[in-house]
C-alpha cells in the first residue's frame, strides 16, 4: 500500500503496512529521529507531532491515517544555529533538562500557541498536561511558553507561590 | 580586575540545549549502525526456584536469530558491583521475577521479541520471600550509638513513638534504558548507552568478558534522565548487548520498552522505620532510638550504600546527645532495588521529620518551634560523631522558608478555614527541614581516587576532560563555567569532552550530589595548575582565541596538547573509621526547608497542593537557573512519591508497570513553587559550592504529611497519601 503525505512541508511517500506507527515511519523510514518514544501507549506525550496543526501522539497513529495530511515534527521548528521563538524561550528559561520530553513538549506547546493559547499559567498547565516531564517539575516550561506567548519577558506565575497579586486574566 | 565578566553565579545557556531543542541530540535509540541487530531478553516468570531446562522450539527458524545464554559468557557470569552475587544471565537458580535468562537478536526488533515466545523454560518453583519483615537473609546492617540511650530516655519528659512505611518508587526517566554494543577488529568491546557511570560499566564488562581495561570502551549517548535509575543498571544491559554482539559478529542494540523497564529495572528501596524519641518539656530532643528495615530485592546491588546513607541521615538535621540507630537491608525475591535520587535518605528523613510533628503535638508546640529548638549549627555533633566545622545552613534555610511562606499567617488561615463545617475542604500547611551529605560516604571519596583534567591544545583549544555525565542537571555547562571563571576566559572558549572512557579520566560516578562539589573542585584545581603553567604566576591568562593559540604553541612545544589532571586528596581534617562507622561521614551537607499548603476535598479525600516554598543552602550557587530547575524537579518527584506514585506488586513483580497505572505528576498536579537560596558556602567547594541533586527529593514527603496532619488532625504514616489512606486515617479515629 502506498501512502502520500506531507512532513515538515515536504511531500513524502510511504510504501508498507498501513498499521505501522507514524512514530516508527518518521524515525526509521524518514530519518527524523527528533520525535521520541517514551511509553508507546499514548501516556507520556514524548512522541507528539502536529497532524494538520493538531497535537497527536504519533505512537498511536497508524501511518495509513495520515494519507493526504500534513505532519509537522520538532525538526520543523528551527535549526541549532537558528532557533525558533519557542525554542529560544525554552533555552532561556531552562525548560529543557535531559531533553527527551522536549520535542513532544515543544510540539504540544506550539499547537497551544497556534490555537490562540494565552500566557495564562493555569491554561498553559492544562494545555501541557498530556506531556510528562520527569526533570523540570514543569515550572520552567510554563515560563517558557508564557514568554513565547507574550513575545517578551515572562512574569512570575500566579497562585499561592506569588508574592504579589497575580496578573489579571486576559480575555 | 578579571578579564571577563563573572561567569559563576550567572545562568549561562545550556551547552547542549540547541541540539536538544531541535531534535538533533542523539540518544542511544537514535543511532543507526549498519548491520545492527536488535536484542530482546527472556525473563523468568517465577519469583524463586530452579531452572530445570531451557528448550528452543524445534519448529522455529532459529538460524535467522542469534541466541545467547549463560554458557556463552566468556568471563564471569556476574554483574560486577559491590558483591558479585547477581548473575548476568540466570543459569540454575531464579531469585526474582523478570530475571534475565536468555537473549535473542534479530534484524527486526518485533521479531526478536516475538521469538521469546518460542523458548520454553522448565522451572521448579520454590516458595518466595516477598515480605522484607519475614526475610532472614540480611545483606548489610549498621549500628550507630552516641551517648547513652538509657540516660537520654531517663532524662526525657515526653516520649513519642512511630512506625513509618515508605514504598518503592520508579525513577520514571522518560527515556528507557538502552545500549548498543559492537566489537572492533582489534577485539575491543565498545558500548554506547544511556547511562550515568561509564566507568562502572567498564568494570562490569571487564569481568564478564575477561578483558583488560584497554579493550573496553564505554561511551555515553545523550541520556534522557537518570535519577539513579541509570547508575548501576546499565552494567546489565551493556553486557547483554555485548554478549549478543560477540555471538552475532555485528552491532546489537537493546532498548527496553516502558513495561520492561519498569518491571525489570531498579527502584527506590521500600522501608519500614521505627522511631522512639524522647524530649524535655520545652522541646529539646534528648534521646532517639531508630530502627530501619529496607527491602533490597533479590541481589545486593547498591543496597549496602543506600542503607548507609539512610542510616547516617536517620535522625534528621537535629542535635541529640543520645542516639541509637540500628539498620538492616534484607533480601526478598523481587527485582533488585537500587539507586534513586536521595539514596536511602528520603526514606529515613520522612520518619525523622514525622517524629518532630508527633513531638510538637505531644508538647502542644508548633512544629516550627520544635525545629528551631533542635536544628544543628556549626559545632553540632551528628550521631556518627561528626562535628560540623562550617557551612551549616539548616537554621538559615528554616527561617528563610518560614518567612517567604508566611508560615505563621497561613497556619492561622488554615485553622480558621477548618473551623467552619460548611467548607468543602480541609486546608493545612506543613513544613520539613532536611540535610543531605554531598559526595560518597566516609572513605568512599578517597577510595574512588577521582580524576578530572583540563587540556590546552597546540591550537589553543581549552578542553574539560571528566567522566561525569550530563543527563539533564547541566553538568557540562557548569564545568565550563567553573573552568572559564578560574582561568578568566569567556565561557565560549571552553569545550567539554563527551564522556568516553577512551578519552576521559575516571572522575567517579555521576551520583551522590558529588558532581559540582567534588569533580568541580578537581576541575578548579586542574585549571589553576594550567593557569600557573601558562602565566608562570604573573599576569593574566590569555582570554582570546589568538592569544590562546600562541599560549598553546608555547606550552605544548612539540606535543599536540598539554593536560593538567587533578586527583582527589582527602582534606586533612576528614577522618572516618569504616570499622566503627564513626567520623566525618561527608565533607559538607546541603540543607533544605520546605513549606507546603494543601487542600483535601471532603467528598473525595483528594489532596491538592496549593503552594510550595523552598529555601535551600547548597553553598554558592554556580548556575541559578539550573539549581532552581534541580530543586523544582526534585521536589516534584518528591510530591509524586508523597501523593501519587503507587507500585502494585503481585508475586514479587510490579503489576502496574506502565504510565497508565503508575502515575507521575503532570503539569496540573504540580503547583507553582517559590525557591530561594540561602548560601552558607563551603570553603573547599568550587567557589564555595556544595551539592544540590538529591536534597530536593528529601523534603516533600514529610512536608506533605505534616500538611495533611494540619488539615485533618490525623497522622498518615505511610506513603503515598492517597484518598484511601486519608479515609482510613479518619475512619480509624472515628472507630476509636
Amino acid at each position: 500500500m502506498k501512502t502520500a503525505f506531507t512532513v515538515n512541508g515536504k511531500r513524502r511517500a510511504y510504501a508498507g503496512p498501513a498499521m505501522r506507527r507514524l512514530l516508527d515511519v518518521l524515525r526509521e523510514d524518514l530519518a527524523l529521529p527528533g520525535t521520541k518514544e517514551g511509553c508507546g501507549e499514548g501516556e507520556c506525550g514524548a512522541c507528539t507531532v502536529l497532524l494538520d496543526g493538531d497535537a497527536v501522539v504519533s505512537c498511536l497513529v497508524p501511518v495509513g491515517q495520515v494519507a493526504g495530511r500534513r505532519v509537522a515534527t520538532v525538526e520543523s521548528l528551527g535549526r541549532t544555529e537558528r532557533l525558533g521563538t519557542l525554542q529560544e524561550a525554552f533555552l532561556a528559561e531552562g525548560a529543557a533538562q535531559c531533553g527527551i520530553c522536549t520535542p513532544g513538549m515543544l510540539m504540544t506547546a506550539s499547537a497551544y500557541l497556534r490555537g490562540g493559547g494565552t500566557a495564562n499559567a493555569a491554561e498553559i498547565r492544562r494545555g501541557l498536561a498530556g506531556n510528562l516531564c520527569r526533570c523540570t517539575g514543569y515550572q520552567h516550561i510554563v515560563r517558557a511558553v508564557q514568554k513565547a506567548a507574550r513575545g517578551s519577558r515572562p512574569r512570575r506565575e500566579g497562585g499561592l507561590g506569588q508574592a504579589r497579586r497575580p496578573a489579571r486574566r486576559r480575555r | 580586575m578579571p578579564a571577563v565578566k563573572r561567569i559563576v553565579g550567572q545562568s549561562a545557556r545550556r551547552r547542549e540545549g540547541p541540539d536538544k531543542l531541535c531534535g538533533a541530540a542523539k540518544y542511544v535509540d537514535d543511532y543507526r549502525l549498519p548491520g545492527c541487530l536488535f536484542g530482546a531478553t527472556l525473563r523468568s516468570t517465577i519469583a524463586c526456584g530452579r531452572i530445570r531446562g531451557i528448550a528452543l522450539d524445534p519448529a522455529f527458524p532459529w538460524s535467522e536469530y542469534v541466541v545467547a545464554t549463560a554458557d556463552d559468557i566468556p568471563g564471569a557470569n556476574h554483574v560486577a558491583l559491590i558483591e558479585n552475587d547477581q548473575p548476568l544471565l540466570a543459569k540454575d537458580r531464579i531469585r526474582h521475577p523478570m530475571e534475565p535468562i536468555l537473549l535473542v537478536a534479530h534484524e527486526e526488533r518485533a521479531k526478536a521479541y516475538a521469538a521469546l515466545a518460542h523458548v520454553r523454560v522448565d522451572y521448579e518453583a520454590e516458595a518466595p520471600v516477598l515480605d522484607a519483615l519475614t526475610s532472614t537473609t540480611v545483606f548489610k546492617s549498621f549500628a550507630i550509638e552516641r551517648g547513652s540511650l538509657e540516660a537520654g530516655f531517663a532524662a526525657a519528659e515526653v516520649v513519642v513513638e512511630g512506625e513509618y512505611r515508605v514504598p518503592h518508587q520508579e525513577q520514571a526517566y522518560i527515556e528507557t534504558n538502552g545500549a548498543i554494543a559492537w566489537w572492533e577488529a582489534d577485539g575491543t568491546l565498545v558500548t554506547l548507552g544511556s547511562l550515568q557511570c561509564p566507568h562502572y560499566v567498564v568494570k562490569a564488562l571487564k569481568a564478564s568478558f575477561a578483558l583488560p581495561e584497554r579493550k573496553v570502551r564505554v561511551v555515553q549517548a545523550v541520556t534522557g534522565g537518570g535519577f539513579g535509575g541509570k547508575e548501576e543498571y546499565p552494567n546489565v544491559i551493556c553486557a547483554h548487548a555485548g554478549l549478543l554482539a560477540k555471538k552475532a559478529g555485528r552491532p546489537v542494540k537493546i532498548i527496553y520498552d516502558r513495561h520492561e523497564d519498569m518491571a525489570a529495572t531498579t527502584k527506590r528501596h521500600p522501608a519500614v522505620v521505627r522511631h522512639r524519641t524522647g524530649a524535655t518539656r520545652d522541646g529539646r530532643i534528648v534521646a532517639q532510638d531508630v530502627e530501619i528495615l529496607m527491602d533490597g530485592g533479590a541481589y545486593v546491588t547498591l543496597s549496602p550504600v543506600v542503607l548507609s546513607r539512610g542510616t547516617l541521615h536517620a535522625t534528621g538535621p537535629y542535635d541529640c546527645p543520645n542516639v541509637r540507630i540500628r539498620s538492616r537491608v534484607v533480601m526478598t525475591n523481587t527485582p533488585p532495588n537500587g539507586a534513586f535520587r536521595g539514596f536511602g535518605a528520603p526514606q529515613t528523613l520522612f520518619a525523622a521529620e514525622m517524629q518532630i510533628e508527633r513531638l510538637a503535638q505531644k508538647l502542644g508546640l508548633d512544629p516550627l518551634t520544635v525545629r528551631r529548638r533542635n536544628a544543628i549549627r556549626e559545632g553540632s555533633t551528628l550521631p556518627m560523631g561528626q562535628t560540623l566545622r562550617e557551612s551549616v545552613g539548616a537554621r538559615g534555610a528554616l527561617e528563610a522558608c518560614a518567612r517567604q511562606s508566611a508560615y505563621a499567617r497561613r497556619a492561622r488561615e488554615c485553622a480558621r478555614w477548618n473551623r467552619s463545617n460548611r467548607r468543602p475542604s480541609w486546608r493545612g500547611i506543613g513544613m520539613a527541614l532536611v540535610h543531605h551529605g554531598a559526595g560518597f560516604t566516609g572513605s568512599g571519596e578517597a577510595y574512588l581516587d577521582s580524576r578530572a583534567a583540563v587540556t590546552l591544545t597546540r591550537d589553543g583549544e581549552l578542553r574539560v576532560l571528566s567522566g561525569s555525565t550530563e543527563f539533564g542537571q547541566g553538568t557540562t555547562t557548569l564545568f565550563g563555567q567553573i573552568v572559564a571563571e578560574t582561568l578568566g576566559v569567556p565561557l565560549e572558549l571552553v569545550t567539554v569532552e563527551t564522556p568516553d572512557t577512551a578519552r576521559v579520566p575516571n572522575s567517579g560516578p555521576t551520583v551522590a550530589s558529588r558532581t559540582c562539589m567534588m569533580v568541580g573542585r578537581l576541575l578548579r584545581e586542574a585549571a589553576l595548575d594550567l593557569r600557573s603553567a601558562v602565566t608562570g604566576g604573573k599576569g593574566r591568562f590569555p582570554a582570546t582565541t589568538m592569544a590562546l593559540r600562541a599560549a598553546g604553541r608555547r606550552l605544548c612545544g612539540g606535543e599536540a596538547s598539554s593536560t593538567f589532571e587533578a586527583v582527589y586528596r582527602k582534606p586533612g581534617w576528614v577522618s572516618w573509621d569504616d570499622a566503627t562507622y564513626t567520623g566525618d561521614a561527608y565533607e559538607a551537607y546541603s540543607y533544605g526547608a520546605m513549606a507546603v499548603e494543601l487542600e483535601i476535598d471532603k467528598a473525595t479525600y483528594e489532596a491538592a497542593v496549593r503552594g510550595v516554598w523552598i529555601a535551600a543552602d547548597i553553598g554558592t550557587v554556580i548556575h541559578p537557573l539550573f539549581a532552581e530547575g534541580q530543586v523544582i524537579g526534585g521536589v516534584t518527584q518528591g510530591l509524586g512519591w508523597a501523593l501519587l506514585e503507587s507500585t502494585v506488586y503481585e508475586n514479587g513483580v510490579m503489576k502496574n508497570a506502565r504510565f497508565t497505572d503508575y502515575t507521575i505528576p503532570t503539569a496540573l498536579d504540580t503547583p507553582p513553587m517559590q525557591v530561594r537560596f540561602v548560601p552558607a558556602p563551603y570553603s573547599l567547594g568550587p567557589f564555595g559550592a556544595k551539592g544540590v541533586g538529591e536534597l530536593p527529593m528529601d523534603i516533600p514527603a514529610p512536608a506533605v504529611a505534616a500538611a495533611v496532619r494540619s488539615a485533618i488532625g490525623r497522622f498518615v504514616d505511610a506513603l503515598p497519601i492517597t484518598p484511601e489512606r486519608i479515609a482510613q486515617a479518619l475512619a480509624k479515629d472515628r472507630a476509636a
